[in-house]
């Protein structure tokens, strides 16, 4: 039947192109450092993100993260929409009102800038003004914005070449795209003495994943004396939990739409399915009428 | 424009007034409804119309993000970023746009292939495939510029690497090639004016690529079109109108595509993209890995696999190039790939050829990387260089059906009663003999 | 394959339902095109504005930015508030106030006011006939017949209230959502 006839070849290019892009995540490293994949809670297809989780991890940014990197791509006004957070509205109002980072807005009408504490539609901002200053501050280091972190990192399929394209169906079949995620939570996590021998320069960490071994950023988040939960936060606090709320939070941060999405490739997905198969049923009966 | 007589009968006076004055009705219907289709297609056909789907979206999906993105070096990477935060539904059509570039390629090298293996560059297709060629080179230049507007940091090193490629000409006459380069970028770097240049002709491009397929499209009407024996329609009996036959068939190839295109979009909008374009471009710092769009990686490999600036360059731009002379260079008997048993096994090598140049392309030009990237390099011109020629003349086919209706229906079915050799495409020089 | 008989009513049904499917979600598509050119979250969620009155003398007008509008602020003189006390409401070709904080009440000027602070006008400057800004808030300015503003793109005419008189604009100048945060500060929105 012409049906099989169509599908060998179309199969054939159609694993093939696959393969390629397969490749095109398959960036190579000068060294390959492994990272391993983590259980997300908002990972593949149908992984949402945990309010609660949220509201951990912004605690852990908030007392952790932010007293060197910003987030201003997000606004405060994100962190009560639905998808996120959700803290309450008021709450948010305060922390605002709170944030030790100021707007510097103006000119007045003096003609002078000057800086007022940040409102519901403004961004979490950083503390330093530009990259210079940051720099100033951080011995030369730069504590990028975290706003977008999860997504601007990634791992490559470093299974061997023969096993590539099997490990990308995979990938592809399971959606498996928390990269960055699996990234943060590994730098987060793995900070370690140097092994013997290493040369550590001056003011340097030592971090199994970080590329090259030797990070600017201290251990943000000490192996004793993590950031304390509330009774009610749903987790006890521990260095792991830390790193687990605070990248899922950053990963909320970089994708705040993945509820909603995900949501709709769901319903998508069912409408998708229902309408081929009449479509196929269909084009049957239309070619029913002639031999072929 | 076809050789068939029309049958469109308008039904109405307001159908007949129109007809007589501007008969569009009855070109749609000519072209689209009655249209004798080969009633052998097989899936691998609805890809045309797959890609006129991809086409308009990707122009539909464009010009709403044109409404909000902002083409200037300071702002193009926030205005991006947002449209997926703040736009209603930037999240999706922002997306939509990338991913549907990504899925655009697919089924372009599928249809490509497609016409390979069956040999629909064939005579008279020449001019059809050619324009093909055009259309993909379009595709090109219009999903490079649209790669750079985001303004990250794989867009700008993209836009540095590419440009800098015609600085090569400077092999041939020192500061030419320099000087082309400044040209393009508007400066003695790349920066926020050659990316508005960008966005400015990456919006003028798919019109351009709209003409030159409604020229495909009529190309193709006048040929007809190709099928899986490769043989022309000889009789009423081998063809079926477009509607409703080859139009449902369509469509459900079209929904199957669809499915595969949500899935990215919805599950896996960043899986076909970098995470170093999430970083805003900083012309200072070049990523440790640059790697164009899964969609190029086969030509940046030929490119890398040659030792030599100018040389890389020639190579990659000849790797395109070498499609439109294709009718020209496969001297078979017959066209579709069906009939030839040894040729089938050099098309299949063919494929995975792309393919592994494609695996390399994004592998780092070192060690044992370069000696695969070259070995599959040349085997990439020779099969059009050496195999189509020569395999061509010497390779001896299965033989043919009689007609298509033979080939579907079975012998004895009522068959063409042309005096034609059997199964001879228009032009080939012999036929091959029934066994 | 062929052999199967079918009925071509149901043949039909099928066709239609598939047809319909497809079309339906087609036409769902639509939607996220059209919307996308609504004000986006950002512009939704624009803070409100607060301005200091104390600057502003009697018989002055200052002008903000609220949500891209332009808002007049007039200290009006107590003559200003007298005139425009004493025109009955059924004379006026509108005679609904057009307060936000006031809904639906009559275009009497109290209601175009916020109680306590009658000298203080606060509206969107936008003449409400095509959208020009009405002269009139400068000393300069020609302020039309009834002391107010004056629209000079199709000769509108507003009163101390804001209220048209004459002229081709359908209502009154809108009065936002405000407040009085202090005796000299308002927030707008």
């Amino acid at each position: 039947m012409n049906i099989k006839h169509a599908l060998s070849p179309l199969c054939g290019v159609l694993v093939g192109i696959a393969s390629l892009g397969l490749a095109a995540n398959a960036n190579a490293a000068g060294e390959a450092i492994h990272i391993d994949r983590h259980e997300w809670n908002y990972g593949g297809i149908k992984g949402q993100f945990d309010p609660v989780q949220l509201r951990r991890g912004f605690q852990v940014y908030q007392e952790v993260c932010a007293a060197c990197h910003g987030l201003e791509r997000v606004r405060f006004r994100n962190l009560v929409e639905p998808g996120g957070p959700q803290f309450d509205e008021e709450a948010v109002k305060a922390l605002a009102a709170d944030w030790p980072n100021q707007i510097i807005d103006g000119p007045n009408d003096e003609g002078e800038m000057f800086e007022r504490p940040p409102k519901l539609s403004d961004p979490l901002k950083g503390p330093y003004r530009n990259q210079q200053e940051a720099r100033a501050a951080q011995n030369g280091a730069y504590p990028p914005d975290l706003s977008l972190i999860t997504r601007a990192r990634g791992v490559h399929n470093d299974s061997p070449w023969y096993l590539h394209v099997p490990q990308m169906a995979l990938d592809i079949l399971s959606g498996y795209q928390e990269g960055g995620s699996d990234y943060l939570y590994a730098l987060l996590t793995g900070y370690k003495e140097p092994p013997e021998g290493f040369e550590l320069s001056e003011g340097m960490s030592y971090n199994k994943y970080f590329p090259g071994h030797q990070i600017a950023m201290a251990q943000p988040i000490p192996d004793e004396g993590a950031v304390e939960y509330q009774e009610n936060a749903g987790a006890t606090s521990s260095m792991k939990q830390n790193a687990e709320d605070v990248t899922a939070f950053l990963a909320w941060s970089a994708d705040p739409s993945l509820n909603q999405r995900k949501q709709l490739g769901w319903s998508a997905l069912i409408y998708l399915l229902i309408t081929t198969l009449l479509l196929y049923f269909a084009k049957k009966r239309i070619w029913a009428r002639v031999k072929h | 424009m076809s050789s068939h007589e029309s049958s469109y009968e308008p039904k109405s006076a307001t159908a007949k007034w129109w007809d007589e004055r501007l008969p569009l009705p009855r070109l749609m219907y000519d072209q689209f409804v009655e249209f004798p289709t080969p009633r052998n297609l097989n899936y691998l056909w609805t890809f045309g119309g797959i890609l006129t789907f991809c086409l308009v979206a990707q122009i539909v999906t464009g010009i709403v993000l044109a409404m909000h993105y902002v083409p200037s070096g300071t702002d193009a990477f926030d205005s991006v970023d947002r449209i997926r935060r703040d736009v209603n539904y930037g999240w999706l059509i922002q997306p939509m746009h990338a991913v549907g570039a990504s899925m655009f390629f697919l089924a372009a090298y599928i249809h490509t292939f497609r016409g390979l293996y069956y040999g629909s560059y064939r005579a008279p297709r020449e001019i059809l495939w050619i324009l093909g060629v055009f259309i993909l080179l379009a595709m090109m230049a219009t999903a490079f510029m649209g790669y750079s507007l985001p303004w990250g940091q794989m867009s700008f090193w993209a836009v540095t690497v590419i440009t800098n490629l015609f600085s090569s000409l400077d092999q041939i006459i020192p500061g030419f090639g320099t000087s082309i380069v400044e040209w393009l970028w508007g400066g003695y770097a790349v920066s926020g004016v050659t990316l508005t240049r960008f966005y400015s002709l990456h919006y003028l491009l798919p019109f351009v690529i709209f003409g030159l397929v409604i020229l495909h499209v009529w190309a193709l009407h006048v040929c007809g079109q190709n099928n899986p024996t490769g043989i022309e329609i000889k009789t009423k009996s081998d063809s079926l109108p477009m509607y409703p036959y080859a139009v449902s068939k369509d469509i459900f190839g079209l929904f199957v595509f669809v499915i595969i295109f949500a899935w990215f979009l919805l599950f896996l909008p960043d899986y076909l993209g970098h995470a170093d374009n999430f970083v805003k471009a900083d012309p200072l710092v070049t990523p440790p890995h640059i790697v164009p769009e899964w969609y190029f990686l086969p030509f940046y490999a030929i490119l890398r696999a040659i030792p030599d600036k100018l040389g890389g360059v020639i190579a990659m731009f000849a790797s395109i190039a070498i499609l439109a002379f294709v009718p020209w260079l496969d001297r078979s008997p017959v066209r579709s790939t069906k009939y030839r048993p040894i040729y089938k096994w050099f098309f299949w090598l063919f494929v995975f050829t792309c393919l592994a140049l494609g695996y390399l392309g994004a592998k780092p030009a070192e060690g044992v990387y370069v000696f695969w990237a070259r070995i599959f390099t040349l085997y990439y011109f020779a099969h059009f260089l050496i195999v189509m020629p020569i395999l061509g003349s010497m390779e001896t086919p299965k033989s043919l059906p009689g007609s298509i209706s033979e080939a579907v229906l079975g012998k004895g079915s009522k068959s063409t009663t042309s005096s034609a050799p059997a199964g001879a495409p228009i032009g080939a020089p012999a036929a091959p003999e029934d066994r | 394959m062929t052999a199967d008989v079918e009925d071509p009513e149901r043949r039909d049904v099928l066709v239609i339902a598939a047809s319909a499917f497809a079309a339906v979600g087609a036409a769902s598509l639509i939607w996220p095109f059209i919307d996308q050119m609504n004000p986006d979250a950002g512009a939704l969620a624009l803070a409100s504005t607060e301005i200091d009155l104390s600057p502003i003398s009697e018989g002055q007008a200052i002008t903000v930015m609220w949500r891209g509008k332009p808002v007049f602020i007039r200290h009006r003189t107590p003559t200003e508030v007298e005139e425009a006390k004493t025109v009955p409401v059924d004379d006026l070709p509108d005679p609904v106030a057009r307060n936000e904080n006031n809904p639906g009440s009559p275009a009497t000027d109290q209601n175009r006011t916020l109680p306590g602070h009658e000298k203080w006008l606060v509206m969107i400057g936008i003449c409400t006939h095509l959208g020009c800004i009405p002269k009139g808030q400068s000393l300069s300015d020609n302020k039309g017949e009834f002391g107010g503003w004056f629209c000079p793109c199709h000769g509108s005419h507003y009163d101390t209230s804001g209220r048209i008189r004459k002229g081709p604009a359908p209502r009154n100048l809108d009065v936002p959502p405000y407040s009085f945060v202090s005796d000299s500060t308002i927030r707008i929105g």
